[in-house]
């Protein structure tokens, strides 16, 4: 593949129906292009763990692929209500997850880690009162 | 070293073999001589994404879409639900999608696991 590769996509806070539905979108695309499955994978869990931070908690996000010879990058960016303390968040086990949440499998405060530990490149910004950025980046090995 | 991987490929099971071990019923599987190269037991999606292995088989009592979505994310290899929980008719068709087999059995998470670990590596085994 020598093009870069781009697509938006959207994600709906609260709609559980479909919370993971643009991650494997996502990965069948990677497959399709014939990209490693390993990778795809990684980019897939990756994807999957913020789509499910953005319905859990924000109102609204637009995810922007890109697909490179040299990696597949991630940047989500959503409309929420930020996080105060995101050295905190990044902990494993720490969580402000609803019952609802955890009924679900998610919110144990695996998230943002898990996604740390499938990136090659992984940085969070987040404003409170206004939303979270999140870039991920996975390397071609 | 060497030894312990020889062990755990020859002694992989099929998705016919778990049916048996675990008197479960298929809701959907498109091939059950499909083996499977690794076990786990989890209700925590995020578990399974940290820790799950390609080509694993999941035991969970957790029948939400997100368990299935997790599975095919994580590239595992099926799903048994246990305590006698059963995907609905949109589950079944999200795996039927996703060509993920789906079991139901009535065992407990506990004794489901037990009966696969003791089947892999009980002592009632010659696989040496």
């Amino acid at each position: 593949m020598s093009a870069t590769f781009s697509r938006v996509f959207e994600i709906h806070g609260r709609d559980f129906t479909n919370a993971g539905r643009v991650s494997t979108e996502i990965k069948d695309l990677l497959k399709r292009m014939g990209i490693d499955a390993a990778l795809v994978r990684r980019v897939a869990i990756a994807s999957y763990e913020a789509e499910m931070n953005v319905v859990m908690y924000a109102r609204h996000a637009v995810l922007i692929l890109t697909v490179t010879p040299a990696a597949v990058a991630l940047e989500i960016a959503d409309e929420g209500p930020g996080i105060p303390d995101v050295d905190l968040a990044m902990q494993e086990g720490w969580s402000t997850a609803t019952s609802e949440m955890r009924e679900m499998g998610f919110g144990a405060g695996m998230g943002l880690p898990n996604i740390r530990r499938n990136s090659d490149a992984f940085t969070i910004n987040s404003m409170v009162g206004h939303g979270t950025r999140l870039s991920i980046r996975v390397d071609v090995m | 070293m060497e030894r312990a991987v020889v062990r755990v490929s020859e002694v992989s099971l099929t998705l016919a073999e778990v049916r048996d071990l675990l008197e479960a019923q298929v809701c959907w599987a498109s091939d059950l001589s499909m083996r499977v190269s690794a076990i786990g037991a989890a209700d925590l999606m995020s578990d399974v994404l940290a820790f799950g292995r390609p080509g694993m088989l999941l035991l969970t009592g957790l029948n939400t879409p997100q368990t299935v979505r997790t599975a095919a994310v994580a590239d595992l290899a099926g799903i048994v639900f246990v305590r006698g929980k059963r995907p609905d008719d949109n589950l079944v068709v999200m795996a039927q999608q996703a060509n993920l087999p789906l079991l139901s059995t009535s065992l407990t998470m506990f004794e489901a696991a037990g009966r696969l670990y003791g089947a892999l590596f009980g002592s009632g085994r010659t696989d040496e």
